[in-house]
């Protein structure tokens, strides 16, 4: 009886913290694929404000990070994508495409470091 | 499975892996903003450049003709039309001047001076990169930009070098040869041999001076070869065009907001 009680506490206390965790994963999924969508319509502004949704709620989810990193790049703030998507590479650095990604990043950056500006 | 339900089932499967895709791909647009603050600028004067190697081509006016053209489409500012200067001979003239003034002889001068006395400024195939390098005293002389920038409006003033020289290389190269195996079948392998190949080098400075004050803003060296087989007759002129090609964007992006395109992938 009292390893049924216990059995059920530490089922209702894993829940509880693993419930709320799932969700808000859950809901940076959304914002991602959301973003994405008008990404792909061309409005940069909304997605980024998506993606930087999406890390809010789950700051673990490394594709936010990396269309984050994107979005930067379009729209020249190099410091920030590149931030962005050593980020998404520490979370998730198996990643062929996060890593193709930052390489194609960095040839344009060092043509920006050429800049005397 | 009739026709019609196999291709119904194929199109599930298509809608169902792109419901399911994790990745799309997306072009972008990376703007590279200008490496030079022109907003105080409404002019540009490409006024010349010294250019010795091949006698083949012009390099000065031809290098003129040029950026006037891609900036009269690139760039906002208003391409100056004037004669383009003879600056090698200017360079020299000012040389000889020094000398006269101080009795001395700039370093590099009394090389290309050498061989005749009466024609000192040496545009032939003969003059070294190190040769040229000598008259770029020029581009220092801080009063001689500041009187030609007051002539047309203190505009900015684009000059520089340009040494353009025929350029042979021998060495080992990989091609790619075709083979057919004992089916038939025809496949590519890498081969390397020793071969003669001749072209062009050209190495260019570009200056880009304050028509205001006479003073340098900013310069930009490059180089670029081409090469070619040695049995392969490529004009002189063809293989300028090709190699300035190459590095126009990067003289263009001194001007005017420049953008790479590219294609990222975004990540669901």
């Amino acid at each position: 009886m009292v390893r049924k009680r216990l059995f059920a506490l530490a089922l209702v206390l894993v829940l509880g913290v693993a419930t709320p965790r799932a969700q808000a994963t859950s809901d940076a999924k959304a914002q991602v694929a959301f973003g994405i969508t008008v990404a792909r319509r061309g409005l940069w502004r909304e997605a980024m404000y998506r993606w930087q949704r999406a890390i809010d709620l789950d700051p673990t989810y490394a594709p936010a990070w990396n269309n984050l990193g994107i979005a930067f790049e379009h729209d020249g703030r190099f410091d920030e994508a590149r931030e962005a998507y050593e980020t998404a590479l520490d979370l998730d650095p198996n990643n062929f495409l996060i890593e193709q990604n930052y390489d194609l990043f960095l040839e344009v950056n060092d043509r920006v470091n050429q800049n005397p500006r | 499975m009739t026709v019609s339900t196999r291709t119904l089932a194929s199109l599930a499967c298509v809608a169902l892996l792109g419901g399911c895709a994790t990745f799309y791909e997306i072009p972008i647009e990376t703007p590279l903003t200008p490496k030079l603050d022109i907003s105080k600028f409404q002019r540009v004067l490409i006024a010349g450049f010294i250019s010795g190697g091949s006698e083949d081509v012009d390099a000065n006016v031809e290098t003129a003709r040029l950026l006037r053209s891609q900036l009269r489409r690139n760039s906002e500012l208003e391409v100056i039309d004037a004669e383009v200067l003879p600056l090698l001979e200017i360079a020299s003239q000012q040389a000889r001047l020094t000398e006269r003034e101080d009795g001395t002889v700039p370093d590099g001068f009394a090389t290309a001076e050498a061989d005749d006395p009466e024609d000192p400024i040496g545009e032939d195939d003969s003059m070294t990169e190190e040769e040229l390098e000598a008259y770029e005293t020029i581009f220092a002389n801080v009063g001689y930009w500041r009187d030609l920038g007051e002539e047309y409006q203190n505009p900015l003033i684009l000059t520089g070098s340009i040494y353009f020289s025929p350029h042979a290389r021998s060495g080992m190269v990989t091609r790619e040869r075709e083979v057919y195996d004992s089916f038939g079948r025809r496949r590519t392998v890498p081969v390397r041999t020793y071969r003669d190949r001749r072209g062009f080098v050209l190495s260019p400075k570009f200056i880009f001076i304050d028509g205001e004050t006479g003073a340098t803003l900013y310069t930009e060296r490059h180089r670029e070869e081409i090469l070619y087989d040695a049995s392969q007759n490529t004009p002189a002129l063809s293989s300028y065009f090709e190699l300035m090609d190459r590095l126009l964007p990067s003289v263009l992006g001194a001007f005017s907001t420049q953008s790479i395109r590219g294609t990222r992938t975004l990540l669901k």
